[in-house]
């Protein structure tokens, strides 16, 4: 973990926090992890240990789940995570070459996450948009009907958000952590 | 206020009954009622700044008493969104921006004139249609499953009470035994609609069977096909409709509480059932003694963290409780032994959206619709080179011609239709010579492929399905959960040749061996997902042997699709000789002078592509290895005729 005193001091806190609401029930543990990876942004062995010992669940199952689900990532991610789908109606629109024109551009070969970690492209199996594919998400953003041509311009656009230093826009859908209080914990 | 009667739910009825029989076309009314769909594939278009346009010049024209918007959810022509729909007159208009709101504010709600427009417009006719009944998407459809979706508000639980909602579970609870409920359901002969096509009746007479106690109610919803987004539509379009159905299901069976397993990849989905199961609770709809009865019911819900296989009943009752979502060998079934270990109802979203209406109308209403052995209708996903891309319902036996021409309209520029791919990577492909099989649980197993979820991709003669077996079974190997041998390392041995043959290296002998690792797989897995991951493979083999034989033998791909097997090539109409593709081209490949159409030496080239992404006017495209360049395999300009079939 790269995080300094104070941040990791909160971070931990909130993590604590979502503990205290579902950290009793084994099978709510997708939950806190999917709630801690919107805290820490990934899932690093500190943080599964953490988890491990609060639930009083080995961390072999800890990490045997994290491992397991394709949402959860073990590296940390960039700033804006690009998701291409590569479900079928997007691949036979051309899905496949516009993840490959992310990845050239971007100068992804081994890695996921760009140097800088400003970007990080990874793909998924079907967001249920096939009516606009093919589809991309750049964190909440949705972007259909796309060609490999509006790549370049995609990743410009983001490139001069973050230069113009502007907050990151599209949190209106439902992240993680915005509807723990609507639930009920447990059953 | 607490529902506690009948005549609490005829109160709330009443209150919002006026609004949706302006809707639907029973009374006219004096002011506008404008429906927004926001459902995903409106709301990625821009449906919510459409919205927020629309409300700030209704506002700054003094127009808010007389006109409401109102959110909606799909209507399933996603290719046309952002969609309004405005009443009285059901006028719908497509394709809307934030800066047609103004014209549409000031013409149509202050003038009382149509904004022609922003009409849909029928591409080969040029026919204009003013009424959504009369567009041809929706005219050979039957809506029942989705018969909410974008009528009524999926926010406001009192708009689903007006359109009969909750009556269904007031007088199951107070009217008949649980026995009773479950002999309706058998009678009108529902059947599963997550793809097994299980007779549903008989699973809840099995789980009411089960001694044990506690018992649950699970709601799949983990859509992890690709291709298919109805339960996505129907979670975000009519959610209580779920809820209401578990809540049946609940009585029937002898449960007190439910689960709905829902992908984390559906946001919107996720938010309205948290906002519905709220607003049902705060009514007493779900909790502890329903309408003063004996009977409570609570449901809950479970994130899924992507994992296709978790679509699989037991791995989903595994991924439910906290663990890896891996399944298990039945028996025991989950009727006897599901969630925790207990007696464990599971149905699909689908499934559930249909109870309510058949209690409300009787088993007979329902049987009276369909075919022999499947009654009532299905929701299908179209997507792919197709028109219409959108969301459908139609009674069971409904043609593929029906779905591909009528409704989806065609395929688009004015190519010719390929095959269809239907269940996702455990159906397969059916080829045009099949397309006026009517479609049921049956007569697709007939066909080689199956309904799955619904979920239809429509490929025409630019898709090698040689590729597409391949990508499927990529996504089988990537989604296999690893526990069982023959689906872990059999669908990678398939995958290996699959990937020889699309190089080029592929054998004749490879597709023998296909063959038999294809039913040592389907005989030895585990589960449904290795079970039926060779059916890709199986039915493009069976249906198009010959494109294997292109790639084996001759070394080319026919469609054009599969990289080391096709050349890039210069279309001398549309080449302007700017040149930018020479110097793009990183070994010298491509030549050629001013005012005259460059040209791509296929021995040097090594097909990374760089030419293709550069060329401004799209001049540069992949053709079969050492084919012909024609204009049939030439990429398609944006005609959208409509092919006679």
């Amino acid at each position: 973990m790269h995080l300094e005193g104070d941040e990791k001091e909160e971070k931990f806190n909130r993590l604590d926090q979502v503990l205290a609401v579902y950290g009793r029930d084994p099978e709510q543990l997708i939950r806190v992890l999917q709630e801690a990876q919107h805290i820490f942004g990934y899932l690093p062995e500190e943080v599964q240990a953490y988890i491990s010992h609060k639930m009083d669940i080995p961390v072999s199952a800890v990490n045997g789940v994290v491992t397991f689900y394709a949402l959860f990532s073990t590296e940390p991610k960039g700033k804006y995570n690009v998701n291409v789908c590569l479900g079928t109606a997007c691949y036979v629109q051309g899905a496949q070459k516009i993840y490959d024109t992310f990845r050239d551009q971007l100068g992804l070969k081994d890695s996921d996450t760009t140097e800088d970690m400003l970007f990080t492209v990874r793909s998924s199996r079907c967001l249920g948009a096939c009516g606009l594919a093919p589809v991309i998400t750049v964190n909440e953003d949705v972007h259909g009907k796309l060609t490999a041509r509006d790549v370049a311009e995609l990743i410009g656009r983001y490139k001069k958000k973050e230069a113009a230093g502007e907050k990151d826009e599209g949190q209106e859908l439902t992240r993680p952590g915005d509807y723990q209080e609507l639930s009920s914990p447990g059953s | 206020m607490r529902v506690r009667n009948l005549q609490d739910l005829e109160i709330i009825k009443n209150c919002h009954l006026p609004d949706l029989n302006v809707r639907l076309g029973i009374a006219s009314a004096d002011g506008y009622q404008v429906l927004c769909c926001t459902g995903t594939g409106c709301s990625s278009s821009g449906s919510k700044s459409v919205i927020k346009a629309l409300n700030h010049h209704i506002k700054s024209q003094g127009l808010q008493d007389r006109v409401r918007v109102y959110k909606t959810g799909c209507f399933g022509f996603c290719k046309m969104g952002p969609i309004l729909l405005v009443h009285p007159g059901q006028v719908f208009y497509c394709l809307v921006s934030e800066k047609d709101t103004e014209d549409l504010v000031v013409q149509h709600f202050k003038r009382g004139q149509i904004v022609e427009r922003l009409l849909y417009k029928e591409p080969a006719e040029h026919k204009t249609h003013l009424h959504m009944r009369d567009i041809p998407f929706f005219q050979a459809q039957m809506r029942i499953a989705l018969r909410n979706c974008g009528l009524i508000n999926p926010e406001v639980i009192g708009e689903y009470i007006a359109n009969d909602g909750y009556f269904a579970l007031y007088d199951v609870i107070h009217n008949k035994k649980p026995q009773e409920v479950i002999e309706i359901i058998s009678k009108s002969g529902l059947r599963g609609r997550g793809g097994g096509g299980f007779p549903t009746g008989k699973k809840w007479a099995f789980t009411a069977q089960a001694k044990d106690f506690p018992k649950y109610v699970v709601c799949n919803a983990d859509e992890g096909d690709p291709g298919a987004f109805m339960d996505r539509s129907i979670l975000e379009g009519d959610p209580h409709s779920v809820l209401e159905a578990m809540a049946i299901a609940g009585y029937s069976i002898g449960a007190n509480q439910g689960i709905i397993y829902v992908r984390a990849e559906y946001p919107i989905a996720i938010k309205r059932l948290e906002l519905a199961i709220r607003q049902a609770r705060e009514m007493g709809l779900l909790g502890s003694r329903l309408f003063d009865s004996e009977f409570s019911f609570d449901i809950d819900l479970r994130l899924g963290a992507g994992a296709f296989v978790c679509g699989e009943e037991t791995a989903l009752l595994k991924s439910a409780m906290g663990q890896r979502g891996e399944p298990r060998p039945r028996p025991p079934f989950p009727a006897v032994c599901g969630f925790r270990n207990k007696p464990t109802l599971l149905n699909n979203v689908e499934t559930y959206a249909n109870v309510p209406i058949i209690l409300r109308k009787g088993w007979a209403w329902y049987a009276a619709m369909g075919t022999e052995t499947c009654k009532g209708t299905k929701v299908f996903s179209i997507a792919g080179k197709i028109n219409n891309t959108g969301l459908i319902e139609v009674p069971m036996g409904t043609t593929l011609r029906t779905i591909i021409y009528d409704i989806g309209g065609g395929i688009p520029g004015g190519r010719a239709f390929k095959a269809v791919q239907t269940g996702g990577p455990s159906g397969g492909v059916i080829p045009a010579h099949l397309l006026d099989t009517p479609i049921d649980y049956e007569s697709l197993s007939q066909a080689g492929s199956m309904m799955g979820s619904g979920g239809l991709i429509v490929m025409d003669e630019t898709d090698c399905m040689v590729d597409i077996a391949k990508f499927y079974l990529q996504f089988s190997q990537d989604e296999s959960c690893g526990k069982c041998t023959p689906c872990r390392i059999g669908t990678k041995r398939m995958l290996e040749i699959m990937e020889r043959i699309t190089q080029g290296k592929g054998e004749m002998k490879d597709l023998e061996e296909l063959e038999e690792l294809a039913g040592d797989i389907k005989d030895a897995s585990l589960c449904g997902l290795g079970q039926t991951a060779p059916n890709p493979v199986l039915s493009t083999l069976r249906f198009f042997r010959e494109e294997y034989i292109a790639h084996v033998r001759d070394k080319t791909c026919p469609a054009g699709v599969c990289r080391e097997l096709t050349d890039f090539v210069v279309d001398p109409a549309k080449c302007i000789s700017c040149g930018i593709c020479a110097k793009a081209c990183g070994v010298g490949a491509i030549s050629g002078e001013k005012k005259k159409p460059f040209y791509i030496d296929r021995q040097k080239c090594i097909k990374c592509g760089a030419c293709q992404a550069r060329c401004p006017k799209e001049a540069i495209f992949k053709a079969a290895m050492g084919g012909e360049v024609t204009d049939a395999n030439k990429p398609g300009d944006n005609r959208t005729a409509y092919p006679t079939p």
